[in-house]
């Protein structure tokens, strides 16, 4: 991957080449994602932060498939002999296909809870409801 | 047709899963009956897979001709058939006991509600069955998922704690599908069997040890391991008796099982693995005590019977630290035992609220003439649950503390006596009340027995209580002794 030029350190620039920039942005979700699950006190916040967290763990998995000047994984021509490096390996694409589609059911049954939760108590902040439950 | 047996017991309560809602709109009863003979098929073949591979040993079930491992396999061998027993069967008895509870209240609701229990019973199966890490994955959050949905119906409090329980959940699943990808990244392969041989290629290194860590802590959340239970007593003690009295029974075990699964089958080996038991044995010697303490404290008994499942957690967690095989089988027999044991006692204590609206430890004077054989049932699982001959409870804490004197654990032997004494004082107390206490007012109560349908459960669980502490010697040497890593026994 050839990044632009620009006023990074040499340090940053040798992160940059060596191919592992990418693991920095999963860091940086994971770290985001717990930040608010932990430190966010409205239920909704709490919630996106939990697929931010999810979003970091798909991200991962997607930079270990990717390699530099591959293509898609479909053999276009018959008869070539097939060379694995021009491949993008596809496995980590299907199992993040999935992890995605966990995703979006544990959301979806999320934001039922959170309904529930609104329509009962009006509100969603964890503060004030938890004064509201020790009442 | 028996070829793909291993298929078909998960597959059996996936299909009826569908079914089910559908029927249930018109006929519940008809919806219910769907769902006991899919779980009942299920205990069927899962009892005899357990007969058949404790015979002829490991039975791999390839899916779809795709060979391992490039395809998905389940991997049958006396541990996981005989998890999956254990899971088919307290399914059977939990759903039986639902039928009555639900019966009562809102009948309209039972296809609903059956179909997440078959779709949490077929996630745990799924866990218990596969070969496969990132099939694991899966199973885990089907029936972490089907659970969220089940346990947030037990009311506004409950539905307030499942929340909090699905973000600690989620970011459990996270961190396991992270351990996972470090794995995949450094071996290129999710099947277990296939992993084990190319990760001994792979020198050690950081990666390696956060791969192994992030998938410990993972399932040592969703086994609510100390210090990682605090979604525990919140959920227990809101959710619905039916299903709290299985996933209460069964969850977390599942969890367990998988920590052992991985630690000592796949990553048998590893010096990381290594580590992570050492950890988790202390963690559990923490629990041990602490469980026990804060049960002790607790007036409304559901809460306190979840603070008690935080403490037998950590007994099966010490056992797998210590790794020789009389503590493993010890381990596994305790979860066998608690299994049983916490199934009956929420059921019982799930009844008597029903019946009679009480869930406090003050509230149970004279519950032992209100409903004598419910309190039966009680009163056998709790005794068990101190660990008092002759029951299973007696024989798994026996092996446990022979295992922690063989390795010299010896803080491990004060915290399992300690832990104890302090769970014969919590249940004491409700004895006291329950059968000893008298006064006047209540030599005119009447015995006010649950129904049939709820009854029944809690007695077959108290009677198996009784039968395993009575056949241990024979399922030890055939099962438990034969679902040991080979590296250990």
């Amino acid at each position: 991957m050839r990044w632009p030029k620009c006023a990074v350190t040499d340090e940053m620039e040798g992160i940059w080449n060596s191919g592992t920039a990418e693991y920095f942005l999963t860091i940086v979700l994971l770290l985001v994602g717990l930040y608010g699950i932990v430190a966010r006190q409205h239920f909704l916040r709490k919630l996106m932060a939990m697929n931010i967290l999810q979003v970091a763990v798909i991200v991962f998995f997607i930079t270990l498939s990717a390699k530099s000047g591959a293509t898609v994984p479909v053999v276009i021509q018959d008869g070539h002999e097939i060379n694995v490096a021009s491949y993008v390996n596809p496995l980590p694409h299907a199992l993040m296909l999935t992890a995605i589609v966990v995703s979006v059911s544990t959301t979806g049954v999320a934001l039922a809870l959170l309904i529930r939760i609104r329509r009962r108590y009006g509100t969603l902040s964890e503060t004030i409801l938890l004064a509201k439950l020790r009442e | 047709m028996s070829a793909h047996l291993p298929a078909l017991v998960v597959m059996a309560p996936l299909l009826a899963a569908v079914v089910v809602p559908l029927l249930g709109r018109r006929s519940p009863g008809a919806a219910h009956a769907v769902t006991l003979a899919a779980l009942g098929f299920a205990l069927a073949a899962s009892s005899f897979l357990l007969s058949v591979v404790v015979a002829n040993g490991v039975w791999r079930y390839a899916f779809a001709g795709w060979a391992p491992p490039w395809g998905i396999e389940y991997v049958l061998d006396p541990l996981s058939a005989g998890m999956m027993v254990l899971v088919s069967f307290l399914a059977l008895a939990t759903s039986i006991y639902a039928w009555s509870y639900l019966f009562a209240s809102d009948p309209q609701r039972i296809g609903i509600f059956d179909s997440l229990y078959l779709l949490l019973v077929t996630g745990l199966l799924g866990i218990v069955a596969t070969g496969d890490l990132f099939n694991l994955y899966v199973f885990l959050e089907i029936s972490a998922i089907a659970a969220y949905a089940l346990l947030s119906t037990g009311g506004e409090r409950a539905t307030v704690a499942t929340f909090r329980y699905l973000l600690i959940g989620t970011v459990a699943a996270s961190c396991y599908l992270l351990g996972v990808g470090f794995l995949y990244a450094l071996t290129g392969t999710l099947n277990m069997a296939d992993l084990t041989a190319r990760l001994a290629d792979v020198d050690d290194s950081t990666a390696k040890a956060a791969g192994i860590g992030l998938i410990v802590i993972g399932l040592a959340i969703k086994a609510a391991l100390f210090p990682f239970h605090g979604w525990q007593p919140d959920v227990y003690t809101y959710a619905p008796p039916p299903v709290t009295g299985f996933v209460a029974a069964v969850m977390t075990k599942v969890s367990a099982y998988a920590i052992f699964r991985v630690l000592y089958f796949t990553l048998g080996g590893e010096p990381a693995a290594g580590s992570a038991l050492v950890f988790l044995g202390w963690a559990g010697v923490i629990a041990i005590l602490a469980g026990a303490w804060l049960a002790l404290s607790q007036t409304d008994i559901r809460r306190m019977l979840a603070y008690s499942s935080v403490s037998q957690m950590g007994y099966i967690f010490f056992g797998f630290s210590l790794g020789s095989p009389i503590a493993l089988v010890g381990a596994l027999f305790h979860v066998l035992n608690h299994a049983v044991v916490k199934g009956c006692l929420f059921l019982v204590v799930g009844g008597v609220r029903w019946r009679t609206g009480a869930s406090n430890v003050a509230e149970f004077v004279g519950m032992g003439r209100r409903l004598p054989l419910s309190m039966l049932a009680f009163a056998v699982a709790a005794v068990s649950l101190v660990g008092l001959p002759p029951t299973a409870g007696f024989f798994s804490k026996w092996y446990l503390l022979l295992g922690a004197f063989e390795a010299e654990a010896w803080i491990g032997v004060g915290a399992v006596v300690v832990s104890t004494g302090l769970s014969a004082v919590y249940f004491f107390r409700i004895f006291e009340r329950a059968f000893v206490v008298t006064d006047d007012g209540l030599s005119s109560v009447r015995s006010n027995e649950l129904p049939v349908g709820m009854l029944g459960p809690a007695l077959v669980l108290a009677a198996l209580v009784l039968l395993l502490g009575l056949f241990q010697q024979p399922l030890i040497t055939h099962v438990l002794q034969r679902a040991l890593p080979t590296a250990v026994s």
